[in-house]
């Protein structure tokens, strides 16, 4: 075939190229959606409470990803390191995926749990307080902004729309619930209910302040439940994984 | 460069230089504000006072800052105005769409630039690297790519030779490839849409494995589109006229257009190995990112030569040696890449700094250098004055910043490979040796040393900037011209 029918025709070089840039993008991408082991069949695994989803959303606009991974390699060290191995279901209802690309700081797959809210708070107020030769910047201000979410409804409901399954039930009350984890018994609501719907969820006041619903409160419980949903004393690993 | 077989008059023709101009002093401006961002983050992670408290200023938010106003910013201005300026030349057309278009593009996109970036300092962003843009700006930026689609493809079709240059095959491939990429990363569900409060607010519409797949596929090919293959045609129009030599080799280019494009776009999971994407492909991503090697020193090698039989240029003229310095980079980092996407490498180098000097040799050595080239030889012709204000700046320029690329790249080798070292290491009892923040206390030294690379860095593109100034205003540096010397051979 002669080049020159390209090098003579706009329209033609066009759809050459758009097809030839289609094809590798179109293999990687497509089959994921369609291949049943592309994620693993675990017990644990839900959409984020309202207060998590804010939180999340906070971790998201401050742009931790750019120093903190959300995945664990099934690599000796990083398993001792940070915990079992990242699954796929653990990330299939983050819009977007936070796993990162750079290690500044550690892994945050499965930082919930390990520390203490009153760590997290001292150490996002002021890292160096904590760890004195960290690098990170402070986040005193998320202390300082009250929280509001009250069209909690509308962002479950937009992720509903991208394939979540949250229920009725979940958007009419997700204003509620959002208050609810975060005052725990001394709140309004029904801690209980809002077990069922999010179980696991941590509930309490986050930030020692429990006059008011702050950022830093909705980003600590985000980070106290990562990595936490499924249980790994009795997930068994299917396919290559399996030993 | 054979277009004289082909010429229909050109002498008529009335190329559009304003909008190009226009792009050029964007590039300029915008190139030095990212390496200044740039550098203060740099300086962030070896000091990280310089957050300074705020939530405006803490590397999380004014990373995103410097990454796009290095690469869309500075490098898609760039891209605006050499690709306008070529596709001119090369068709002996005028722009297509006029002035009007002309102007929507370039006011549209430094729209789109301002939109965005005041939107990652107040915490506007959808937490994807290099997407990070919201859906409104994704919008904007639509427009006016389907805008720049038209007028270059509006061009080629009314040109007045028969073939399509070389150059302009890759910015036609730099083009429909970013906008299929835009499109396909930015599938995105704004909450105002669902009855919420917030305007800027979405959630992207993919999660998790297929998320991570879909976003870099578009960032690995951010880089072989945006970074590579719009650069490449940079390349095949200023290499030769600055070196007074044809393209090396016709074939080659061929070979190597069609290799790279179809190759480039497989590439992307290689920045996901060992993750939980699956390991079929993993091993897709890293096949293709080791044959990518081939098509990229194909261009490499096609560059280069075009330089044979006229070598001692690069003694003479320091534009040149932007441009060819550059190609020497370009194909370093392109071999580089592949070595770090094998999987037992990557194993090593993923998460560490040797990424982000990875990333800089390509950046600063290809993209910046071929850059300031095509700037250097664009400026006096753009605004007709004889040569620029002093050659003996540009060699200021280069050497300062080629020693300030050679700090950071090095620096970062040796943190990167150290960081992922220390990561791994075990005692004699078996425990792991290091904790997380010994690892970080490690690096100081080379966040220092790293920091003071883009210094030089900054340093040079301000020496460029005044030889701008006083070339523009008319002024010429009386200074002795670079003489080579002769060898004893000769006559």
């Amino acid at each position: 075939m002669k080049h020159e029918i390209f090098e003579k025709n706009t329209i033609l070089l066009a759809i050459g190229i758009l097809i030839t840039i289609s094809i590798g993008g179109l293999v990687q991408i497509v089959p994921l959606y369609f291949i049943d082991s592309t994620i693993e069949k675990v017990d644990g695994v839900r959409p984020y409470s309202p207060l998590e989803l804010a939180g999340r959303n906070i971790y998201v606009r401050e742009g931790c990803y750019l120093c903190h991974s959300q995945q664990i390699r099934p690599f000796r060290d990083e398993v001792e390191r940070y915990g079992h191995y990242s699954l796929a279901a653990e990330s299939m209802y983050d819009h977007p995926f936070q796993w990162g690309s750079k290690r500044t700081g550690p892994d945050l797959a499965r930082v919930g749990g390990k520390y203490s809210n009153a760590w997290h708070v001292a150490h996002l107020i002021r890292p160096q307080d904590v760890v004195p030769e960290s690098v990170m910047p402070m986040y005193k201000f998320l202390s300082e902004k009250e929280l509001s979410f009250n069209d909690a409804g509308a962002h479950l409901s937009a992720l509903r729309a991208a394939g979540d399954p949250y229920t009725d039930e979940q958007i009419a009350q997700a204003a509620s619930d959002f208050a609810t984890q975060a005052m725990g018994d001394a709140g309004e609501g029904d801690t209980d209910e809002l077990l069922t719907r999010y179980p696991k969820a941590v509930i309490g006041d986050f930030d020692g302040n429990p006059e008011k619903i702050t950022e830093m409160d909705a980003l600590v419980a985000y980070l106290q439940m990562l990595g936490t949903l499924v249980d790994f004393t009795t997930y068994k690993p299917e396919g290559d994984m399996a030993r | 460069m054979n277009q004289a077989t082909t010429a229909t008059g050109a002498s008529e023709v009335v190329y559009n230089e304003d909008v190009v101009r226009k792009f050029i002093l964007a590039a300029t401006f915008w190139g030095v504000i990212g390496f200044i961002v740039g550098t203060f983050i740099a300086f962030q992670l070896a000091f990280p006072a310089l957050n300074l408290g705020l939530e405006w200023t803490t590397f999380g938010r004014v990373r995103p800052v410097h990454t796009s106003a290095v690469i869309f910013a500075f490098g898609g201005s760039i891209m605006f105005a050499t690709s306008f300026y070529v596709v001119q030349r090369t068709c002996r057309a005028p722009l297509f769409g006029g002035r009007l278009l002309a102007n929507l593009i370039f006011w549209g996109y430094q729209l789109f630039i301002v939109t965005a970036a005041l939107g990652y300092v107040l915490g506007v962003t959808q937490g994807k690297e290099y997407a990070e843009p919201e859906w409104y700006a994704d919008l904007l930026l639509t427009v006016v790519w389907v805008a720049y689609l038209v007028a270059f493809a509006g061009t080629l079709m009314t040109r007045r030779v028969s073939h399509i240059y070389v150059a302009n095959w890759f910015y036609l491939a730099f083009i429909i490839t970013v906008a299929v990429l835009h499109l396909g990363n930015n599938i995105t569900l704004p909450v105002i849409l669902f009855g919420g409060e917030s305007f800027v607010k979405s959630y992207i519409w993919a999660s998790g494995v297929q998320d991570a797949m879909t976003q870099w596929w578009y960032g690995h090919n951010a880089v072989g589109f945006f970074l590579t293959a719009g650069f490449l045609g940079l390349m095949y129009y200023f290499v030769p006229k600055q070196a007074e030599r044809p393209v090396y080799s016709y074939r080659l280019s061929i070979i190597h257009f069609w290799a790279l494009v179809f190759l480039y776009i497989w590439a992307g999971p290689h920045h996901l190995h060992y993750t939980s994407l699956p390991d079929w492909t993993q091993t897709l991503g890293m096949t293709f990112s080791i044959m990518l090697w081939m098509p990229s020193w194909g261009g490499m090698i096609n560059g280069l030569m075009t330089l044979s039989g006229a070598w001692e240029k690069l003694r003479t003229d320091p534009v040149l040696r932007f441009l060819i310095a550059s190609i020497a980079f370009y194909g370093m980092s392109t071999f580089e890449g592949p070595a770090m996407s094998i999987k037992a490498v990557n194993g090593l180098s993923h998460y560490t700094d040797w990424t982000i000097g990875h990333v800089h040799s390509g950046a600063l050595g290809w993209v910046a250098f071929v850059s300031f080239g095509a700037m250097y030889y664009l400026i006096p012709k753009l605004w007709n004055r004889t040569r620029l204000y002093s050659l003996r700046l540009v060699t200021y320029h280069f050497w300062i910043a080629t020693i300030g690329i050679v700090l950071y790249i090095t620096a970062m080798w040796i943190s990167g490979i150290m960081q992922g070292l220390m990561w791994r290491a075990y005692d004699d009892l078996g425990f792991l040796q290091y904790s997380f923040i010994e690892s970080v206390e490690a690096m100081h030294p080379y966040y220092v040393i790293r920091a003071c690379g883009g210094v030089l860095f900054v340093l040079g593109s301000l020496i460029m900037v005044w030889n701008f100034i006083k070339t523009i205003q008319g002024d010429l540096r009386t200074e002795d011209e670079f003489v080579a010397p002769q060898s004893a051979a000769a006559e």
